[in-house]
C-alpha cells in the first residue's frame, strides 16, 4: 500500500541548527494491516508518520502510495490524496475550538463541495457510530476527554479514507479510554482500513489489534530480531 | 422556513442590503418627482430676483458669492494676508478665476 | 454546483469562527459602518447639492457685468448700460444694486438687494427665512413676522427702520435665506452709493451661442469690465461640490487609508492560535487556496455588512435627518445658515466608487498578509 525507499529527512538544511530526522528508511506497509511505530521521543516517529501521511516531502528518497509515486507531486495533488486516502488523529486531537462537534467532523469535507444535507447526515452517522450523537451540537470545549477523542476519530473518518494515521493517540487518555480507543481501532480494521499508530504506550503497541511493530531509534528503523 | 446554515443567513442579509439600496434608488426617484414643482419654483425665484449664488456660507463675501468674487477679495486686508475664513478652505476659487482660465 | 456548495461550506466555517469573538467583530463592523457612513454622506451631500445648484441656477442671469479697478471689484457706472444695450443680441440690461449688511444685533451678514417692485413701497422690506430667524446670540430665538420693524444702521450713523412686508418661502432658503429686498431709496440711505453707479449689470441675451462674442465686445468697449457668464456660475458650483477634487477627496482618501491600515493591522497580527488553526486545516485536507478563500470571506463578511449598513445610514442622515455633519463645516463663522432639505439623489457610480474605496481594499488587505500563514506546511501541526 505504502512504500518508502531510502528516505532521508533533514530539517533546516545548511543552517547551524540542521537536524537529520530520518536516515536511510526503507519501509513497506501492507493494505489492511495495523502497524505500530514504537520508539522514544526524538526517534523520528512523528516525522515518519507525517511523511507516510503525505504531509511533508522527504529530502531524499521515494514514496509510493497505492502504486503511485507521490514524492514530487505538486501540493494540490498531494493535498487531494491526503484528503481522500488518509484520516489523521492527532495527539492533541486538534479540534477547532469555539464550534460544535458536528461542524468539526464536517470540516475536512468542506473543500470538496459535497451537498450540505448529505454531508451532515454522514457526519451524524459517524457520531452515532461512536456513540456521541447526543453531543453533536455541543461546542468542543464542553466535551470530555473521551468525547473529544471520538470526535477526532469521527473527523478522521468523514472522507472515508482507507488509511488511518494516529499520532500518540493515547497520550492524554487514562487506561479505560486508551483501551476503548484500541477497540475502536479493531472495529475500523475489521472494516478493511489500514492502521498506522505511533505510540510509546504499551496499551497501544502491545494490543492484539497490531499486526506489526516497527521500532525506531535516532532516525532509523531498528531491524527486528526476526529480520523482515 | 427556518434558516439553518450560517451562510444562508448571511446571504439573506446581503439580499436585504441590496434591497435596501434599491429602496434608496426608488425613494430618490419618487422624491425627485415630488420635488419637481418646488425645484421649478426655486429656479423661478432665482430668475425673478436675478440671483447668482447659493446661500451656503454667509461669513465672507467670496464664500457667499463665489461666482461673483474676484481674486482680490479673500486677501483684501493686506497684500500678504492669508484667507482666514474657515469656509474658504472648503469652497475653492471658481474655475473662471483660476490661472489656466484667466486668459479668457 | 460543487463550487458553489464549497463556497457555502467555507463561508459557514468562516462565520462560525467569526462568531467566536462576537464582541470584537461587532465592534469592528460598527467602526467600519461609521467610516463608510461618513464617506457616503460626503459623497451623497456633495452630489445632491451639485445637482440642485445646477438645476436652480439655470435661472441665473445669462451674463453679469462687473467692473474691476486695480483688480478689485468696484461700482459700475450706469451709463455703461447705453453702450452695452446697443450690442447685437442683447435683449435687456438692468443695473443691480446689492451689498452686504452687517447686523450688529445678531452678528450676521445679510445680503441687501434692491428690488424694483419695492420702489413704490419705500420703507418696506421682504426678507428671507434665515433673516426671519434673526435674534441676539445667546438669547432664545425670535421670529420676524409680517409688519415687524427692523432697524438698520446707515453709513451716516443714523438708524432707519423698515417694515417687513413679506417673507420669502422657506423652500427657497438655499438661495434666499439671507436676502433682504429693499427699495432703491432705502438702499441708498443705508449705503453711500452715489447716483449713476450700480453694483453690477445683468443682461438678458437671446441666443446662448452669442454669449462669448458679446462678452468680448463688452470688454473691448469697456476694458475695465468683467463679464461673468451663467456658464461660469454653473461651473463654479460644479467644481465646489465635485467630490473628485479638493477637500472632499481628502476626506475620502482619509477613509480609504483608515480602512487599509485597520485591515492590514488585523491581518498581519495573525495570532499563534490562528496560525495553529490554519495548520490543522491544512493537515486535515485544506489547500492553501481554501485557506485564502476563508480569509476572503472573513474580510468580505465584515466589510459587506458594514457597507450596506453604512450606505443606508448615510442616506438617512443626508436626506432624511438634516445633515448634522455638514452644517458646522460649511457654516464656519457664519451666524446664519439656511435650513434646507436636499432632494435625494443617488446613482450607481457613487456606489461603485464607495465600494472600491472600502470593501475591496479591506478584503485585499485581509487576504494578502495572510498569504504567509496560508502556505504553512501541513506537518507543522504535528510538530507543535
Amino acid at each position: 500500500m505504502i512504500r518508502l525507499q531510502n528516505i532521508r529527512k533533514i530539517f533546516n538544511a545548511g543552517q547551524p541548527n540542521e537536524f537529520v530526522a530520518l536516515e536511510g528508511v526503507n519501509l513497506s506497509i501492507g493494505s489492511q494491516e495495523a502497524t505500530a511505530l514504537k520508539g522514544p521521543s526524538g526517534s523520528g516517529k512523528t516525522t515518519l508518520l507525517s511523511l507516510l501521511g503525505c504531509m511533508a516531502r522527504p529530502t531524499a528518497g521515494r514514496i509510493t502510495v497505492k502504486g503511485r509515486e507521490i514524492t514530487s507531486l505538486p501540493e494540490r495533488f498531494l493535498t487531494e490524496i491526503r484528503r481522500e486516502t488518509f484520516g489523521i488523529i492527532f495527539q492533541q486531537f486538534n479540534l477547532i475550538k469555539g464550534i460544535t462537534a458536528l461542524e468539526n467532523v464536517m470540516i475536512p469535507a468542506y473543500p470538496k463541495g459535497e451537498k450540505h444535507a448529505s454531508l451532515k447526515r454522514r457526519a451524524m452517522d459517524l457520531l452515532d457510530l461512536l456513540n456521541i450523537a447526543g453531543k453533536a451540537s455541543a461546542k468542543v470545549e464542553w466535551l470530555s476527554g473521551g468525547e473529544a477523542q471520538r470526535t477526532a476519530i469521527a473527523r478522521a473518518l468523514i472522507n472515508n479514507p482507507s488509511i488511518i494515521i494516529a499520532d500518540e493517540p493515547t497520550a492524554h487518555l487514562d487506561t479505560t479510554l486508551s483501551r476503548e480507543f484500541m477497540e475502536i481501532m479493531r472495529q475500523l480494521k475489521k472494516e478493511g482500513k489500514t492502521l498506522l499508530i505511533a505510540s510509546h504506550d504499551p496499551i497501544a503497541y502491545e494490543s492484539d489489534v497490531i499486526d506489526r511493530i516497527i521500532e525506531m531509534r535516532d532516525g532509523t528503523i531498528v531491524p527486528p530480531a526476526d529480520g523482515s | 422556513m427556518i434558516l439553518q446554515r450560517k451562510s444562508d443567513v448571511f446571504f439573506c442579509s446581503l439580499l436585504l442590503g441590496v434591497l435596501l439600496i434599491c429602496l434608496m434608488f426608488v425613494d430618490a426617484a419618487v422624491s425627485q418627482r415630488l420635488d419637481w414643482k418646488s425645484s421649478q419654483e426655486r429656479r423661478a425665484i432665482v430668475r425673478v430676483l436675478a440671483l447668482t449664488d447659493l446661500c451656503l456660507s454667509t461669513e465672507a463675501r467670496y464664500t457667499r458669492h463665489p461666482s461673483m468674487a474676484d481674486l482680490h477679495t479673500p486677501f483684501q486686508d493686506h497684500p500678504l494676508a492669508l484667507d482666514h475664513f474657515p469656509s474658504g478652505a472648503i469652497l475653492a476659487p471658481p474655475p473662471h478665476l483660476q490661472p489656466q482660465n484667466l486668459g479668457e | 454546483m460543487g463550487a458553489i456548495e464549497k463556497q457555502r461550506h467555507i463561508l459557514d466555517f468562516t462565520l462560525a469562527t467569526l462568531g467566536r469573538r462576537k464582541g470584537k467583530n461587532i465592534a469592528l463592523i460598527v467602526v467600519y459602518t461609521f467610516v463608510i457612513c461618513l464617506m457616503a454622506s460626503v459623497v451623497f451631500f456633495a452630489d445632491a447639492l451639485k445637482q440642485e445648484a445646477a438645476q436652480i441656477l439655470q435661472g441665473a442671469p445669462e451674463m453679469t457685468v462687473q467692473r474691476l479697478v486695480a483688480g478689485r471689484q468696484d461700482l459700475i457706472p450706469t451709463h455703461y448700460i447705453d453702450s452695452i444695450r446697443t450690442i447685437r443680441g442683447v435683449q435687456s440690461v438692468e443695473p443691480r444694486l446689492w451689498g452686504y449688511y452687517y447686523d450688529a444685533f445678531s452678528g450676521a451678514n445679510y445680503t441687501l438687494m434692491v428690488n424694483a417692485d419695492l420702489n413704490n413701497h419705500p420703507g418696506s422690506i421682504i426678507i428671507g427665512a434665515g433673516v426671519a430667524r434673526r435674534s441676539e446670540p445667546g438669547k432664545p430665538p425670535q421670529t420676524l413676522r409680517k409688519n415687524d420693524l427692523v432697524p438698520f444702521k446707515t453709513y451716516s450713523d443714523t438708524v432707519v427702520t423698515l417694515q417687513v412686508k413679506g417673507i420669502l418661502p422657506s423652500e427657497s432658503e438655499l438661495v434666499t435665506a439671507d436676502l433682504i429686498l429693499v427699495s432703491e431709496a432705502d438702499f441708498k440711505t443705508i449705503f453711500p452709493i452715489p447716483a449713476g453707479l450700480a453694483t453690477d449689470l445683468v443682461l438678458k441675451i437671446r441666443n446662448a451661442k452669442e454669449l462669448a462674442t458679446i462678452a468680448a465686445k463688452i470688454t473691448r468697449i469697456h476694458p475695465d469690465s468683467r463679464p461673468v457668464l451663467r456658464e461660469d456660475i454653473l461651473r463654479t458650483y460644479a467644481a465646489v461640490f465635485d467630490w473628485r477634487g479638493g477637500v472632499i477627496l481628502l476626506i475620502l482618501s482619509g477613509g480609504f487609508f483608515a480602512f487599509i491600515i485597520l485591515a492590514w493591522d488585523k491581518a498581519t497580527g495573525l495570532s499563534a492560535e490562528e496560525k495553529r488553526e490554519i495548520g490543522i486545516l491544512k493537515a486535515i485536507g485544506w489547500e492553501t487556496s481554501d485557506i485564502l478563500l476563508m480569509k476572503f470571506w472573513e474580510g468580505t463578511a465584515v466589510s459587506l455588512t458594514a457597507f450596506f449598513l453604512g450606505l443606508f445610514l448615510a442616506y438617512l442622515h443626508t436626506f432624511l435627518a438634516s445633515p448634522l455633519l455638514f452644517e458646522p463645516v460649511l457654516k464656519g463663522w457664519s451666524v446664519l445658515y439656511p435650513h434646507f432639505r436636499l432632494t435625494p439623489r443617488i446613482n450607481i457610480y457613487q456606489i461603485a466608487v464607495l465600494f472600491f474605496l472600502t470593501v475591496l481594499p479591506y478584503t485585499v488587505a485581509t487576504i494578502v498578509p495572510s498569504w504567509r500563514s496560508a502556505t504553512i506546511d501541513p506537518d507543522s501541526v504535528m510538530r507543535m
